[in-house]
Order: C-alpha cells, then sequence, then structure tokens
C-alpha cells in the first residue's frame, strides 16, 4: 500500500504517496516527473541513475524511496538549466563530452560531486573519481577533458 | 517481483523484536545494495524489509590506541575509507574499500552488509581477515563476539541465527612498524568484482627485516575469503629476503584449489594469487620499515585505471 513520503527535491518539498517498495530512482521519474534523471541498469553498475542525496552521490536506483525520507535530493534538473546552466554542464557541451547522451546527466552528477571534494584533479583522479559511470559511446576521452576544463573554469572564477 | 513491507526500527532492540515477529518473513537491510538486485532477480522475496540504516549510532568508526578501530555495522564503504584513522593504521582496509564498486555505490554500502551478504569476492573482507577482525553480535537472548571467520561460513551464508543482527566489527590496534595493502586484480578498475583480492599485514622488528608477525589473506579463491597459512609461515620469524618472499608467493599459489568461472579459469587465478601476494608482501613491507607510500600511490596500487 502506498504511504506518504516528504522529501526535498531539488529545494522544494514534495509530499507524495509512493510504495514502501518503490525505488528513489522511480520515485523521481514516475511520480515527481522529473526525467532527467536516467534509468540504466536497475543494478546499481552503470550510475546513469546518479543524483545527490544529503549532498553526496548515489545511485538512486538502490536507494529505496521511504529510506530517503526528509531527504535533500538533487538531481540534474536542480543542478542547472538553460537559463542558468552549471559548468560541469556548459563543459560537457563545449567538449562534446557526449554522443547518445543517455549516461550524460549522471556524469555530470558524479563530475560535480567530484570537484567539490577534489576542486584542482589529475586525469588519474578524475577518472578514478568518475569510474562509477558507464559510456559506451565516447570512450570517455572527451567526458575526461570536459571534467577536467570545468575545474579551471570553476577554479578561474573563484 | 514480490511486494514488500518496509519497516524502520529507531534501536536495535526494536529490529530484534521486528525480526522475532516476523521469523523467516523479514530480511535486513542497510545500504540495500546487494539486497535490491536480488529483490529484482527474484532471488529475494521477503514480505518485510527491516532497514537498519536509521538505528542511531549504528554507524559509528571509532578508533583509540588502546581499544583499536571500531566500526559500526551500518558505516558506509566511504565513511570507512576516508577515515584517517582508517588510513593511517588499516592502509589494507582503506585500499579494500577504495577498490569497492564506484562512489555511489560506497556512499550507500555498509561495511556490516558486505560481511554478511559473505561474498568470496567482498573487498572489505580479505583486510578485515588479515587484521583479525571481531564480530560483536546482538541477538534476544544477549550478545556474543565472533572471529570473522566464524561468522561467514559460506558463499552467501552466515552464522547469524534468527533474530540476531551484527552491530559493531572490531580491529585490534596494529603493532609498531606494521604495514598493509590490499590489492585486486579485476579486468574493469571500478564497478568490477574482483577476479582475485589480497591483502597482507605485516609487522617487522623495529622496523627492520625481521618479520615478527604476518598475515595473507586471499579472496575469490574460495567459499569464504582465506588466510594463506603456508605462505604466511614462509615467513613468521624470519630475516625477510626477496627469495623468501618469492616462496612465500609460491606457497600461497600452490595452497589455493580456486574454481574457473566468468571472471577467470582456476589456473589463471593461481598464478595472480602469487603474483599479488608477493607484490602486496613487497608493498607492505616497504610501509613497515617506515617509507610512506602516498594514499593516491596506494590507491593507484589496488585500484587499476577506471577505463
Amino acid at each position: 500500500m502506498k504511504k506518504p513520503l516528504q522529501l526535498n527535491v531539488n529545494g522544494e518539498g514534495k509530499q507524495i504517496l509512493v510504495e514502501p517498495y518503490s525505488s528513489l530512482l522511480d520515485t523521481l521519474r514516475d511520480d515527481i516527473r522529473l526525467t532527467g534523471t536516467k534509468k540504466g541498469c536497475d543494478e546499481g553498475d552503470c550510475g546513469a541513475c546518479t543524483v545527490f542525496l544529503n549532498g553526496k552521490p548515489v545511485t538512486s536506483c538502490m536507494v529505496l524511496a521511504h529510506s530517503a525520507h526528509d531527504a535533500d535530493v538533487i538531481t540534474i534538473e536542480g543542478l542547472g538549466n538553460l537559463d542558468d546552466i552549471h559548468p560541469v554542464q556548459q563543459a560537457f557541451v563545449d567538449y562534446g563530452g557526449l554522443q547518445c547522451g543517455f549516461c550524460i546527466p549522471g556524469l555530470i552528477m558524479s563530475a560535480t560531486a567530484f570537484l567539490k571534494e577534489n576542486p584542482d584533479p589529475t586525469e588519474e583522479e578524475v577518472r578514478f573519481g568518475i569510474g562509477g559511470n558507464l559510456c559506451r559511446c565516447t570512450g570517455y576521452s572527451k567526458v575526461v577533458e570536459a571534467v577536467l576544463a570545468a575545474a579551471q573554469n570553476i577554479n578561474n572564477k573563484r | 517481483m514480490a511486494r514488500f513491507e518496509y519497516l524502520e526500527p529507531r534501536t536495535l532492540r526494536q529490529a530484534i523484536s521486528m525480526m522475532e515477529r516476523y521469523g523467516e518473513d523479514a530480511r535486513l537491510v542497510a545500504g540495500s545494495t546487494d539486497f535490491l538486485i536480488r529483490w529484482r532477480q527474484g532471488t529475494w522475496q521477503p514480505k518485510i524489509v527491516i532497514n537498519l540504516q536509521h538505528i542511531s549510532s549504528l554507524d559509528k568508526v571509532s578508533f583509540t590506541k588502546k581499544n583499536g578501530l571500531r566500526l559500526g555495522a551500518t558505516a558506509t564503504i566511504q565513511d570507512i575509507e576516508s577515515n584517517r584513522y582508517v588510513r593511517n593504521y588499516y592502509p589494507a582496509l582503506a585500499t579494500g574499500a577504495t577498490s569497492f564498486a564506484g562512489i555511489q555505490i560506497r556512499n550507500l554500502a555498509t561495511i556490516g552488509g558486505n560481511i554478511c551478504n559473505a561474498s568470496p569476492a567482498g573487498d572489505t573482507l580479505p583486510a578485515l581477515f588479515a587484521f583479525g577482525a571481531e564480530c560483536r553480535i546482538i541477538g534476544s537472548d544477549g550478545e556474543r563476539t565472533v572471529p570473522l571467520g566464524q561468522l561467514i561460513t559460506g558463499p552467501g551464508q552466515t552464522s547469524l541465527k534468527r533474530g540476531e543482527i551484527l552491530a559493531e566489527i572490531r580491529l585490534p590496534s596494529p603493532e609498531p612498524n606494521t604495514g598493509s595493502i590490499y590489492i585486486k586484480h579485476s579486468p574493469r578498475g571500478a564497478m568490477d568484482i574482483a577476479t582475485v583480492g589480497v591483502a597482507s599485514v605485516i609487522t617487522l622488528r623495529d622496523g627492520g627485516n625481521l618479520c615478527d608477525n604476518v598475515k595473507v589473506a586471499l579472496g575469490c579463491v574460495a567459499p569464504t575469503p582465506i588466510l594463506a597459512t603456508k605462505a604466511e609461515d614462509v615467513l613468521r620469524g624470519k630475516n625477510l629476503t626477496t627469495a623468501l618472499i618469492d616462496e612465500a608467493a609460491s606457497q600461497a599459489e600452490a595452497s589455493v584449489t580456486p574454481i574457473d568461472d566468468i571472471r577467470g579459469s582456476a589456473g589463471y587465478r593461481k598464478s595472480i594469487v602469487g603474483a599479488l601476494t608477493k607484490r602486496t608482501l613487497e608493498r607492505a613491507i616497504e610501509m613497515a620499515q617506515g617509507n610512506e607510500i602516498s594514499y593516491q600511490l596506494q590507491r593507484n596500487l589496488a585500484v587499476q585505471t577506471a577505463f
């Protein structure tokens, strides 16, 4: 039976009714209608569903929605949009860090979380930091370039 | 996918009484990263899911020289990886944690879950075995503390009785002049299950060449992680030489009888056991002799480049 759940999604309080077995991913996509977060493998392997849960990147397919009650959730929609684009998003555009694009919301979330902890990373550290995201198009080279460029852009603005 | 009801106890007592009430219908979860996969596959179909994640103080990580390291069962792998005491005093555990999946899973998965999932390939397990971890288990009849080897009994199997919960993992304080590291061999650096994982912990008298104590733990080569006791016997009490380390590596290799599977043949696994036993011992010896290995380098050694 569906039960009430309170979540703070992208700074907005949401009260919804959710099945006890629903994942945070399905809740975000199907109940809150934020479909920027992608469902890839639904097994925690691919990272396409990465969101921030209380500030930390997690694969939202591996989170029971009710275990996240009262939590702060940030999705790709909350990171930035066309009017107010996040530097990591801009860098992926500038450096062509995408092809089909399906993995990109997750990669951008992971890269953003990584850069918060590692503002001046080496290429090796970037590759380690986004190791939890699979991309089958790019071969990662352009993705890594984009993340390194985003780090520079963010640092230059400081 | 069978539906289930979701319960969230606030204390261990509550969790234990829930388990007693629902018996075989209930399953415990914490990070739920193993559970949700098996549930979606239909392997596990509990009617009740009891989440331990919100039990206060079950996720504490603390260290004192006197008591050693205490890991609350719901401490996440990332809590452990980033803990400065773990990095300073238990590098094999830190490198085990850093080699574990990716950051998104490390932020969810718990040390208690990695133990109770009892996979022969669990990335934190060889280090826990090598450091002599003890497990504090709480049940309705009181509590008991057992060595890790008595808790994990087979692939996916533990000696936990109904209504018992793993609450804490305790690692003794390491002796001075101890070095350790875990090295994982897997085709992809991140998000892959180990083909073989080896943790070595060595203590050298006065940081010199005499081996006072050594533990070598192997993952993925038996139904549970195991200690390579024959390899340890080659080194313990001896003055270390390259020839002796080679001999220990050959003993480790000869002592295991792994299986063939999708990640490697038995023969391949045996060779990797030899190679990683040697490599982990060499690095652990370096550290025990006081040569610092930066954490970044340890991480590079433990995890191959991500793609």
